[in-house]
């Protein structure tokens, strides 16, 4: 696995050590790296076992789930997962979710390039209050909003629609992604640019055909880090998405699990839980290293 | 260059603000004026009490209790979170001796980190179930019988089940932001420590910590910042937001959420969001001001 991550020290740190130390040190340190593989070892096992517990329970009957909890499954039962995908409705939550974040991430990253790239590459009145009034969306927390939010979506018609949560997840998603972007579009060369008019590009074809391809890395970024903010929002749904036709796949899988008291179908509801893993896995594994980096850029810039 | 820019500025800008302002400056505005008014119930009738929402609250005993353990949290959640996910970091950098598997832990250990809060819950959830939970299986597997309890139900646990579920979660981000910091130090100040007679202890405190700590600053103020917003978990963990194990371990914000989506209060909770909007701006500055040291230029 990623190994090449923490390379550089690596190379660089042994160097540093027990050469210059004396014998004692060295059982020292031997001391301390058993020690810390057993601390890492330990806390490793903390994480990874409740999600292999989830896995292997979601193959399980009800009746070895509630006998116990350790047992493995007798068969494997495949058929909780098509129970989860139909029965319990997780297949159309999957797709309502798609759906909302096909609307909000394209709109998300159009939205903000645009004012990015204006608000770094302009000089105007009030270019730093419109960028400090993005930046305090970052400060106010959600539900401080939810209240009015919710009236506010309902008079306008967009209560349980999906281009009102679309247009709520872009708006939410503004701030941090304006911010990060025109960062980003700071350190582009001005001089493509200028030249391009020269040739009588109009400031627009600028933006689409030069600015914008330029801005991808930076793109795929805040997209990673909006696909997973978006993709885990709980909250928004929740009030803003009252119908049942049309829950979200976070928003759905809760009410499974509050219902569950009454239904009893566990291992179903365990298997629309794996199933609703995959596609943050499969970011997980494709884009690893970037998705760390996006996530953790705005809290090291702080 | 500039010549026509504002053609392009103004329609650029347009759609961003108008979204910010509709969904985000408005909706905050209005919190604030609908908490001045004892607006409750369907009616669309919104009555001007002005303050009388906020004296309610300041003798409010269940507003109180709520803060009280938002204010535990407040020092639960940064304290143990940063220690833990610290020391995975100095184990993993600092010093000569690499530890093995390092890339492998650290893929592990952010992995939480993105998984939807809601199957973080849920699986926990039926982690800490009385009888059939894992925790309490293996509790009695190694005969600590008299340890297991209804851990969601324990008005003396079910705040720590919670809280736990939220470290266990982002130990990993906070270690994988240390780690970062720490890889701009530069080896030469480890190699100087050393020659000096220091050991890891010392070229931890001495080195490592002087110079991240702007980063270690930032998440104390992130963590304090969701410990006054933490809600979520214990909705989802306790199985919703008014079952006795969510009543137990009511914070502030699911007080606020229950006031409005359960009992239609309007005015009052949004009285509650402008008490905890105006307390996260203070601790916000006051840790700013308190954390602040001198900063290494390196």
């Amino acid at each position: 696995m990623n190994v090449d991550i923490i390379r550089p020290v690596e190379e660089i740190a042994p160097l540093a050590g027990p050469r210059i130390a004396g014998e004692r040190r060295g059982a020292g340190t031997l001391t301390f790296s058993l020690l810390s593989q057993i601390l890492l070892a330990f806390w490793a096992l903390l994480v990874i076992f409740p999600f292999v517990w989830m896995i292997i329970t979601s193959l399980k009957t009800d009746p070895e789930i509630l006998s116990s909890p350790w047992s493995f499954p007798a068969a494997l039962q495949w058929d909780n997962f098509s129970r989860a995908w139909t029965q319990a409705h997780i297949g159309r939550f999957f797709i309502n979710t798609m759906i909302v974040l096909a609307g909000s991430l394209t709109g998300t990253l159009l939205v903000s390039a645009m004012a990015a790239y204006v608000l770094a590459r302009f000089v105007f009145p009030g270019r730093q209050l419109i960028f400090y009034g993005f930046l305090a969306g970052l400060m106010f927390p959600v539900f401080l909003a939810l209240v009015p939010l919710y009236f506010l979506v309902n008079d306008l018609h967009l209560l349980a629609t999906f281009q009102g949560l679309i247009l709520v997840y872009i708006a939410y998603s503004l701030p941090f992604t304006i911010f990060f972007l025109t960062a980003f579009f700071k350190t582009l060369p001005t001089e493509l640019g200028e030249a391009a008019i020269l040739d009588g590009a109009s400031q627009y074809q600028i933006f689409f055909q030069i600015m914008l391809p330029l801005a991808r890395p930076g793109l795929v970024a805040m997209g990673i880090f909006n696909f997973l903010g978006q993709w885990n929002q709980f909250l928004l749904p929740l009030v803003l998405m009252p119908s049942e036709e049309k829950y979200l796949l976070s928003q759905g899988l809760y009410f499974l699990a509050v219902q569950q008291g009454y239904q009893n179908d566990y291992g179903a509801l365990f298997a629309a839980m794996v199933i609703s893993i995959v596609p943050t896995l499969i970011v997980y594994v494709l884009f690893q290293r970037r998705l760390e980096s996006g996530l953790t850029a705005g809290a090291l810039k702080g | 260059m500039h010549y026509h820019k504002y053609r392009l500025i103004i329609p650029f800008l347009l759609p961003a603000i108008l979204l910010y302002g509709i969904f985000v400056v408005w909706p905050y505005a209005q919190a604030i004026y609908i908490s001045l008014t004892s607006w409750k119930g369907v009616s669309g009738n919104r009555p001007f009490v002005g303050l009388d929402n906020y004296q309610r609250l300041w003798e409010d005993e269940r507003f109180r209790e709520a803060l009280t353990r938002n204010g535990q949290l407040l020092i639960v959640l940064p304290l143990v979170t940063i220690a833990i996910a610290l020391t995975f970091a100095a184990l993993f950098t600092q010093g000569s001796q690499r530890v093995r598997g390092a890339g492998f832990y650290r893929v592990i250990f952010f992995f939480p980190q993105i998984i939807p809060a809601v199957i973080v819950g849920i699986l926990w959830s039926y982690i800490y179930t009385p009888n059939v939970g894992l925790l309490n299986g293996i509790l009695r597997a190694v005969n600590l019988e008299g340890v297991t309890r209804p851990w969601l139900t324990d008005p003396g646990t079910v705040l720590w089940a919670i809280v736990a579920v939220a470290i266990w979660s982002s130990v990993g981000f906070y270690m994988v932001i240390f780690l970062a910091s720490m890889q701009t130090i530069p080896t030469s100040f480890y190699e100087a420590a050393i020659l000096d007679g220091g050991n890891r202890w010392t070229s931890f405190k001495d080195i490592t910590f002087p110079l991240i700590w702007e980063t270690i600053r930032t998440s104390v103020i992130y963590l304090a910042i969701f410990a006054l917003d933490f809600f979520i978990l214990i909705v989802v963990v306790s199985g919703g937001s008014t079952t006795m194990g969510a009543r137990r371990a009511e914070v502030a914000a699911l007080y606020l959420y229950n006031q409005a989506f359960d009992s239609s209060r309007w005015g009052y909770a949004s009285a509650i969001g402008v008490v905890l909007l105006v307390l996260t701006l203070l601790l916000s500055v006051g840790i700013m001001r308190v954390t602040r040291r001198e900063t290494y230029e390196f």
